[in-house]
């Protein structure tokens, strides 16, 4: 294995977090805590406890999970994207590293960058919240499957977008609806019984859902449910980044 | 580029008179830098870029590559580096398969493209550090540090890329393509967009590359530089090789020397007495072109002017001309489209 090409990507891509420290976490950040004060505050207020859980703390491993799919997809999409648009992209391609060396640079300081944006959002929500963590590893766990799994999505993004308005597209048409639809402000308990069975469609409900539990001990669904959930989107995820390489798709002329 | 080490640079071995002395004598039994078989290329769209390629880079000499634009050129390097997709033929690197050994074969190759694509925010010293770990080298500043000096980069070492001007960008891709110290080094159009003096640092720059046993792949439109540079020339054109020669024997076969006098009178055609010689009128009866014989036999010449007195012809002025690598090159192009 080249590990000094690995090291050499994912050095450069965490290079870009630290020179682009505003945006990548400090917007997020901001952003989070405008959440919390609407609806942990100022709505949530006037909100029953659901399964004995305030308002307030009931949503936050729900913005966690949203900040951390939309920046994971986000960021690693454009991590891949610009060397494609800039031309910067020959070097990899003509570099002796494998399909798999690429992803593990990128999409490890993506998933990084995630997961730091994750434990950040959780020690802001702390202020507005109380906190409490049941299954503190097993929440670590979720939190860094979630992360380096849309962040594979992301790179995937990146590879098939050839534009800046298709680099846009997913993550704001498709994504952000899903984690919206995907039980992160409430329990689908609260929902009619026909779109509860529809939200079960909805592959975000299953990382939420396991997410939460590892906060409170209740979820929507199972926590097994959950983590084969994820596994099964992690093995789609490689699969397709394995079949694009082999392709040389949109990547090799 | 600094001169002080480009002095270090030439205090190499003595070099030997004959140019490509050093390359791989032919018959030698190591395997040539890269062997190209075959290959032909056909892009998404449907268009052919390259036609049944055969060519040979033998290790240790500098290759220069000609063509107009769309030839091919770009397209070539671009499958031995595996940036293009290699469908139909083979391709080998100092005797590697570039499909089945691609690990080694990329490790031995660097590639300085044509474009000048690079990370704008990144400063140079990071980005040349990053692309010798991109290529499995463990880090080595003394390195990355002389290859900056050498190429006058030193100072801007700590600078954004994106503040450098074109030029100075240029250099920093050669950089990156030396910071893993290849064996084989692809030059796409190096001096393209590049001022005169750039210019000669850099053919004393690759001179200096093949005095180490580095094998250089040029291409280039400045004929000049493949005259000054090169000890083999090959010319694509519509996606075929159509020659490839040693540059003085190309030089020798095809260039031509001419003798041109124009007359006092001008004359309708060549009088009878002077037609054993290879003796054309110009079109407006002004001039007579002399071509003489490639190996410049002069005895033709001194019995030709002998001739012309004889006939009582004068002439006005005289110049001879004699073919660069340039009209060879456009004449080659010429006859094949
Ligand atoms: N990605 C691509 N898809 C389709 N056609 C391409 C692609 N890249 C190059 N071509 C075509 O292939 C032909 C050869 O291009 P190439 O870039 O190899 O030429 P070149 O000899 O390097 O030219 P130049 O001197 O202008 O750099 C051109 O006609 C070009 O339009
Ligand atoms: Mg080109």
């Amino acid at each position: 294995m080249n590990i000094h090409a690995v090291r050499a990507i994912y050095s450069f891509e965490m290079a870009r977090t630290w020179r682009t420290l505003f945006q990548s976490i400090v917007s997020p950040v901001v952003t989070t805590s405008l959440y919390f004060i609407v609806f942990g505050g100022a709505i949530g207020s006037q909100i029953n406890e659901i399964d004995g859980i305030t308002y307030g703390a009931y949503i936050v491993p729900g913005l966690i999970m949203l900040m951390v799919l939309t920046q994971s997809t986000s960021n690693a999409s454009f991590g891949i994207y610009f060397p494609k648009f800039s031309g910067t992209i020959y070097e990899v391609l003509s570099a002796p590293v494998s399909h798999y060396e690429v992803v593990m640079g990128y999409v490890g300081a993506a998933a990084t960058k995630s997961v730091m944006l994750g434990l950040i959002i959780l020690a802001t929500a702390g202020f507005f919240a109380p906190l409490e963590v049941a299954h503190p590893v097993w929440m670590l766990l979720f939190l860094v499957l979630t992360a380096f799994t849309f962040s594979l999505i992301g790179f995937i993004i990146g590879l098939w977008a050839d534009t800046f308005e298709k680099l846009q597209f997913v993550p704001l048409l498709i994504i952000t609806p899903l984690v919206f639809l995907g039980g992160t402000f409430y329990s689908i308990d609260m929902l009619p019984p026909t779109w509860q069975t529809v939200s079960l469609l909805n592959p975000v409900l299953y990382l939420v859902s396991g997410f939460r539990w590892s906060f409170y001990g209740v979820g929507d669904v199972s926590v097994a449910v959950s983590l084969m959930m994820i596994l099964v989107f992690l093995v789609i995820a490689m699969a397709t980044v394995a079949w694009i390489f082999r392709t040389g798709y949109r990547l090799r002329a | 580029m600094d001169r002080n080490h480009l002095a270090a640079f030439q205090a190499g071995p003595p070099q030997t008179g004959e140019s490509g002395a050093r390359a791989q004598a032919p018959g030698s039994t190591e395997p040539p830098a890269v062997s190209i078989q075959g290959v032909s290329k056909t892009y998404d769209t449907g268009f052919q870029a390259l036609r049944s390629i055969n060519l040979t880079i033998h290790r240790g000499e500098i290759f220069a590559l000609l063509g107009p634009n769309g030839a091919g050129k770009t397209t070539l390097i671009s499958i031995v580096c595996g940036i293009a997709m290699l469908a139909e033929g083979q391709v080998l690197v100092n005797g590697h398969d570039i499909r089945r050994d691609w690990r080694k074969t990329r490790a031995q190759v660097g590639l300085v493209p044509q474009e000048l694509s690079t990370d704008s925010f990144e400063t140079v010293w990071r980005t040349v550090s990053f692309s010798r770990g991109l290529f499995g080298k463990p880090a080595n500043p003394a390195h990355i540090e002389k290859v900056l000096r050498d190429l006058s980069l030193w100072d801007k070492r700590n600078h954004q890329i994106q503040t450098l001007s074109g030029g100075m960008k240029r250099r920093v891709l050669i950089a990156k393509a030396l910071a893993h110290e290849p064996e084989v080094l692809f030059l796409d159009e190096p001096t393209a967009g590049v001022d005169v003096e750039l210019r000669r640092d850099m053919w004393t720059l690759v001179r200096s590359l093949r005095e180490k046993g580095v094998t250089v792949i040029l291409t280039t439109h400045y004929i000049e530089e493949a005259e000054e540079m090169a000890d083999r020339i090959g010319v694509i054109n519509g996606g075929e090789i159509v020659l490839v020669e040693g540059k003085e024997a190309l030089m020798r076969k095809l260039g031509r020397k001419q003798l041109t006098l124009h007359l006092h009178t001008p004359m309708d055609r060549v009088p009878e007495t002077l037609a054993r010689h290879a003796l054309e009128l110009s079109e407006d009866g002004e001039a007579l072109v002399y071509t003489l014989a490639q190996d410049g036999e002069t005895a033709d010449v001194t019995a030709l002017l002998q001739d012309l007195a004889d006939a009582g012809i004068r002439f006005r002025d005289l110049h001879t001309q004699q073919s660069t690598l340039e009209d060879i090159f456009v004449d080659l192009v010429r006859d094949r489209t």
